[in-house]
């Protein structure tokens, strides 16, 4: 069974991190994944620098931009992960843009995935339909979980389709915006949040964009099975760097308060 | 190949590839709006009432047709028949206008009410800014803070055509990066915004809506070229490629006459080894950008790398997909054409035919120099811009006092 898939199985209340690998520091990946989980981070997301982040806002652009002039690259990523399976026991999922894996060539980097312990991909510039149509085969015989995005826009015929093609869950993308912190929650927001847990789909869903802070994250739990929480965390890498006991206290007062 | 096979290889299919380039490689937040745009451009263009008004906007308001001109002191000069469609005398300046026009009615007729597009020299935002103007839409102009500096006449002309500009500050902070951040605008505002996109790029159906809107080009000189010369075709048409659109419109209608060579010229920047470059086509791999596969230039590690050329239209490190498919399949060759070469080739139609092309426009007129043109051949040569936005760097590189 996909790690993943066992996280959701056996708790609510999730919360998800997103970093992007190779920042604050080209070694940071390792050292900041252990930090989250020792905070109580029940998955983490780690970001694969692009040049060109069409979905993402200014934080998760700079931070992208910092990992590459570092010299993040997906072979090195892949090196640093080599000593994944010995360094956290959470799943971790992978979230880039298909370019630099299209380089990379999307074969091996599955291989790749699969061999240092990488339980689900998001890929937000690869659609559902050539998912379907190219790669559906190849990340399944790898037990790689491709993870959808839906919006307050997606319509409802196409949510139960990707629900029924979803492997672990469903990104619930918080509100038609790119990435970024946002100070709460809109009654649209709410009431986008009640359609989808009314539609009682068979995914669990995560929420994420905009979500930053306890009350945040504790309000959208009461619609979903958790948060993921970006910006504000990059925010918090550029603070305080990779500091673990600070990446601790982070996470601690996020679930806790 | 029969007509209508060669006709079905140069039209994307229903998901928008030609060939393998093409396609929508677009964030779940964007689905909503380009399956509302693919629902309703093709309905859109082809009714009457659409057709009526693009024709008398395009006839009164931007001055079409173009003439097709014989350049006879260019053509005694190479030896061979040389033909200018003189898109640099369009309202506005440029071909742009004919996709802004097009366009600006699709939005209207989809309710929409609030525009934004990217420009890179300025081009295309100041026939967005237009068209905004004359329909009474808001109009966001997104261009990079890079080009914000060096277009300053354009910037000026986008303001007082009522547009707001905003500098798109990430990356390398010209078109690629202006183009990123129209489209993260439309992603935070997916219902009453309409993106104007400015070329044969971006995802399905942008290529193939710009391309049909600017096919007016080669309607025309095809035409034109028949009473002229009572030839039934051209031998060889040939124009600027940045993102493509002046191309692509260029050769639309003589796509599916295999007989017209079809030459695109593309910015070799300070020449193709010189790690300053702008020719994707020469130096590019297959890749994905803003939406679409196609050849565009990156690093080994897929980083999309920052283009140069001296001519901000051209200054793209990425192509529309229907060349990469024209090249693939070798119905059109690209040729790369120098700034030095542009330049030089700018200063010939001024002086030869009193012309002050575009600096796009003259990497088209360099393209002749690389070609083997015979004495009875006819060239046609789009002139897709004039010259008044690039004086300055006519006076800097040419050194005129």
């Amino acid at each position: 069974m996909n790690k993943l898939t066992n996280v959701f199985n056996h708790n609510s209340n999730l919360l998800s991190i997103y970093f992007t690998a190779g920042f604050p520091n080209a070694d940071s990946t390792l050292h900041v994944l252990k930090a989250l989980e020792q905070g109580g981070t029940d998955f983490v997301e780690v970001g694969i620098p692009y040049s060109d982040p069409l979905a993402d806002g200014p934080v998760i652009q700079n931070s992208s931009s910092r990992a590459l002039a570092n010299g993040m690259s997906l072979k090195m990523l892949f090196d640093q992960l080599k000593e994944l399976k010995n360094t956290v026991n959470i799943p971790v999922i992978l979230m880039g843009y298909l370019n630099p894996i299209l380089k990379f060539g999307i074969e091996s980097f599955i291989e790749n995935c699969r061999q240092v312990g990488v339980s689900g991909l998001i890929i937000p510039d690869l659609p559902y339909e050539i998912y379907l149509e190219k790669y559906q085969t190849l990340f399944e015989q790898n037990n790689i979980s491709n993870i959808f995005l839906i919006t307050p826009q997606t319509g409802e015929e196409r949510i139960r389709k990707l629900d029924r093609a979803s492997t672990s869950f469903l990104y619930m993308v918080s509100s038609a915006a790119v990435t970024g912190v946002r100070d709460g929650l809109s009654e649209s927001q709410i009431q986008y949040f009640e359609r989808i847990k009314n539609m009682q789909l068979k995914t669990p869903a995560m929420v994420g964009f905009g979500i930053s802070n306890h009350k945040t994250y504790r309000e959208v739990c009461r619609y979903a099975h958790g948060a993921i929480v970006g910006s504000a965390f990059i925010k918090h890498l550029e603070t305080h760097g990779d500091d673990a006991s600070e990446i601790i206290k982070f996470v601690k007062n996020l679930k806790n308060n | 190949m029969t007509k209508e096979e060669l006709s079905k290889s140069f039209h994307p299919d229903e998901k928008g590839f030609y060939g393998p380039f093409g396609g929508a490689f677009i964030p779940e937040m964007l689905i909503p709006n380009i399956e509302n745009l693919k629902k309703n451009y093709l309905k859109v263009i082809h009714s009457e009432t659409f057709k009526k008004e693009f024709k008398s906007l395009l006839q009164d308001y931007a001055g079409r047709p173009t003439p097709l001109y014989y350049a006879s002191r260019l053509s005694k000069k190479y030896n061979s028949h040389i033909w200018l469609k003189r898109e640099d005398l369009t309202h506005t300046g440029s071909h742009k206008i004919n996709n802004t026009i097009g366009q600006i009615l699709l939005a209207r007729e989809m309710g929409k009410k609030r525009i934004i597009a990217e420009t890179g020299a300025g081009q295309h935002g100041v026939a967005t800014a237009t068209v905004c103007a004359l329909a009474g839409l808001e109009c966001i102009v997104y261009m990079g803070e890079i080009d914000i500096k060096r277009q300053a006449p354009n910037v000026a002309r986008m303001k007082m055509l009522g547009a707001e500009v905003r500098a798109a500050t990430s990356g390398s902070r010209t078109l690629k990066d202006a183009t990123n951040e129209a489209i993260r605008d439309w992603i935070a505002h997916p219902t009453e915004t309409y993106y104007l996109i400015g070329s044969v790029v971006g995802p399905h159906p942008y290529p193939d809506l710009v391309a049909r809107l600017q096919s007016i080009i080669s309607e025309e000189s095809k035409q034109q070229f028949r009473e002229k010369t009572g030839n039934e075709f051209p031998d060889y048409v040939v124009a600027c490629v940045g993102g493509g659109s002046n191309a692509a419109g260029s050769f639309y209608h003589f796509l599916e006459h295999p007989q017209v060579k079809l030459i695109g010229a593309e910015a070799a920047g300070m020449g193709l080894s010189s790690g300053k470059t702008a020719a994707s086509m020469a130096l590019g791999e297959t890749g994905i950008i803003h939406g679409s596969m196609t050849y565009l230039m990156q690093t080994d590690d897929g980083q999309i790398t920052e283009p140069y050329s001296i001519s901000a239209g051209l200054d793209y490190p990425g192509v529309g997909p229907l060349h990469a498919w024209l090249n693939k399949s070798g119905r059109a060759k690209y040729l790369s054409v120098t700034d030095k070469e542009a330049l030089q080739a700018a200063l010939l139609l001024t002086r030869e035919e009193g012309i002050i092309p575009a600096l796009e426009s003259a990497h088209a007129l360099a393209a002749l120099n690389q070609m083997e043109i015979k004495p009875d051949d006819n060239v046609i040569i789009t002139i897709s811009g004039r010259g008044d936005k690039d004086m300055q760097t006519f006076m800097d590189q040419l050194n005129l006092v």
